[in-house]
């Protein structure tokens, strides 16, 4: 049943992707950028994915803590979402500092920029691939909850970076709910949305195999250690 | 403040008073950091107003890290943090004590770092000076608490030495930010450091109160 519901989330997953890349290549060409803009539709939803999946790493590493002790079964499968959304939170936060720097270059004359924003994004991928190392620097049993300690640590950068979106920088202020001027024209939106959607859901694809993968990998080393004591 | 911080501390005070580990080698390493920049950057001038405040806060980072990575080792040895895990007070008595301890330690090498500092930079500050009194204690803290906290979650693993600095910048990296802005705002006086001392402020609060939180999570994770 599982499976079959992955399937189809999976079927979903790629219409969706088909129809944002066609409504992206088909979107007219905007006004001051011409074609350049159409970055927007890969950088902007890869940043709300890579917000979005640290935010569930962050509630991953909450979840182990709370049920670390009353429920380990329960406190690894909260573990196991920890560790998928830190990985494919960085993935997505990669593709974002790709896009970003490309789409600087052509549109300010610029690569980077040190402002609040760029800054403070790199410095959320950084803590991020900290965590990662982490979890394979340190062994044995207590790896686990370090790492969910530091987890909780990385989570709560995400909103000082929120707050640092709102000092003025380089980078354009927030577009939706911003100051007047701010918002899009309906014949870009609409496909923008559809991109938000195809990818949050190609990321929740992702998301969901990664977090199955280490339920097996954590099975297979509970049963190595069985093993080894039954030898 | 109970008895258990207070005999905490006085023991990490005592012993760094017989050995001045902490401080010699943290001061060196800074002094060490300062020539270095000075050399490969040639300050004078405006410029080296510009850099000051960042060389100052990197010199400070980089000496700390080789004193928080002694300050749990300690503890290792005779298996005294088995004691510890066992004695009937909080954890976070414990981490309070080694914060404050360590906090005097990296406070006294700026001390006697900030006159060498002004002759090498040929430093006139042209903001408000006191203010380094309320920045750098600011952000000394968020260094020492954090680093601390993170000695303490990275000694059980292999090589805890390597692992401290790669856990502990990324996370310091917004209180570096907020500190070099605001030293170099009073350096040039340029503009007004308000914010980023507000900033720096609330860093200390919100990890401070985690780090209190979650330090007996760390202490007995099994």
């Amino acid at each position: 049943m599982k499976k079959i519901l992955l399937g189809l989330f999976a079927a979903v997953t790629a219409v969706l992707m088909v129809l944002g890349f066609q409504l992206a290549a088909s979107a007219p060409a905007e006004m001051m950028q011409g074609d350049e803009y159409r970055i927007i539709f890969y950088h902007v939803p890869s940043a709300m994915v890579a917000f979005l999946f640290f935010a569930i790493s962050m509630a991953g590493s909450i979840g182990y803590l709370a049920f670390r002790e009353r429920n380990p079964a329960r406190a690894l499968a909260w573990d196991g979402w920890a560790v998928a959304g830190a990985e494919v939170g960085v993935v997505f936060c990669t593709v974002v500092l790709i896009t970003g720097p490309l789409w600087g270059y052509r549109a300010w004359g610029i690569w980077w920029a040190w402002d609040a924003r760029l800054t403070t994004t790199l410095l959320l991928w950084l803590i991020y691939v900290s965590y990662l190392l982490l979890r394979r620097f340190a062994a044995g049993p207590q790896m686990r909850t370090s790492s969910a300690v530091l987890g909780i640590f990385g989570g709560i950068a995400v909103p000082i970076v929120y707050i640092s979106n709102r000092i003025p920088g380089q980078h354009p202020g927030p577009v939706f709910g911003g100051d007047r001027g701010s918002g899009m024209d309906p014949v870009i939106l609409r496909p923008f949305l559809w991109n938000i959607l195809a990818w949050l859901f190609w990321g929740i694809l992702v998301l969901i195999l990664r977090h199955q993968l280490e339920l097996k990998q954590q099975a297979a080393a509970a049963r190595e250690a069985e093993q080894a004591l039954n030898a | 403040m109970t008895s258990a911080l207070w005999t905490h501390l006085f023991k990490d005070l005592r012993i760094e008073w017989r050995s001045r580990e902490a401080i010699n080698s943290m001061l060196f390493f800074a002094l060490l950091v300062v020539v270095l920049f000075s050399l490969a950057f040639d300050p004078r001038g405006a410029f080296s107003r510009d850099i000051a405040g960042g060389v100052l806060c990197v010199a400070t980072m980089f000496a700390s890290v080789s004193a928080l990575n002694q300050a749990w080792a300690r503890e290792i040895r005779h298996q005294v943090l088995d004691a510890q895990r066992m004695a009937p007070t909080p954890g976070s008595q414990m981490f309070l004590a080694k914060v404050l301890a360590n906090f005097l330690f990296v406070s006294i090498v700026q001390l006697i770092l900030a006159p060498v500092f002004l002759v090498f930079y040929n430093l006139h500050i042209l903001g408000n000076a006191w203010l380094l009194a309320l920045v750098l204690p600011l952000g000394t803290w968020a260094l020492v608490a954090n680093g601390t906290f993170f000695a303490a979650l990275s000694i059980n693993s292999r090589n805890r030495e390597l692992l401290l600095p790669l856990i502990l910048f990324p996370i310091f990296m917004p209180a570096l930010l907020a500190m070099v802005n605001s030293t170099t705002a009073i350096f040039t006086g340029e503009f007004d450091p308000a914010i980023w001392v507000k900033l720096l402020a609330a860093y200390d609060i919100i990890y401070t109160t985690v780090s209190l939180m979650l330090f007996d999570t760390i202490l007995h994770a099994e």
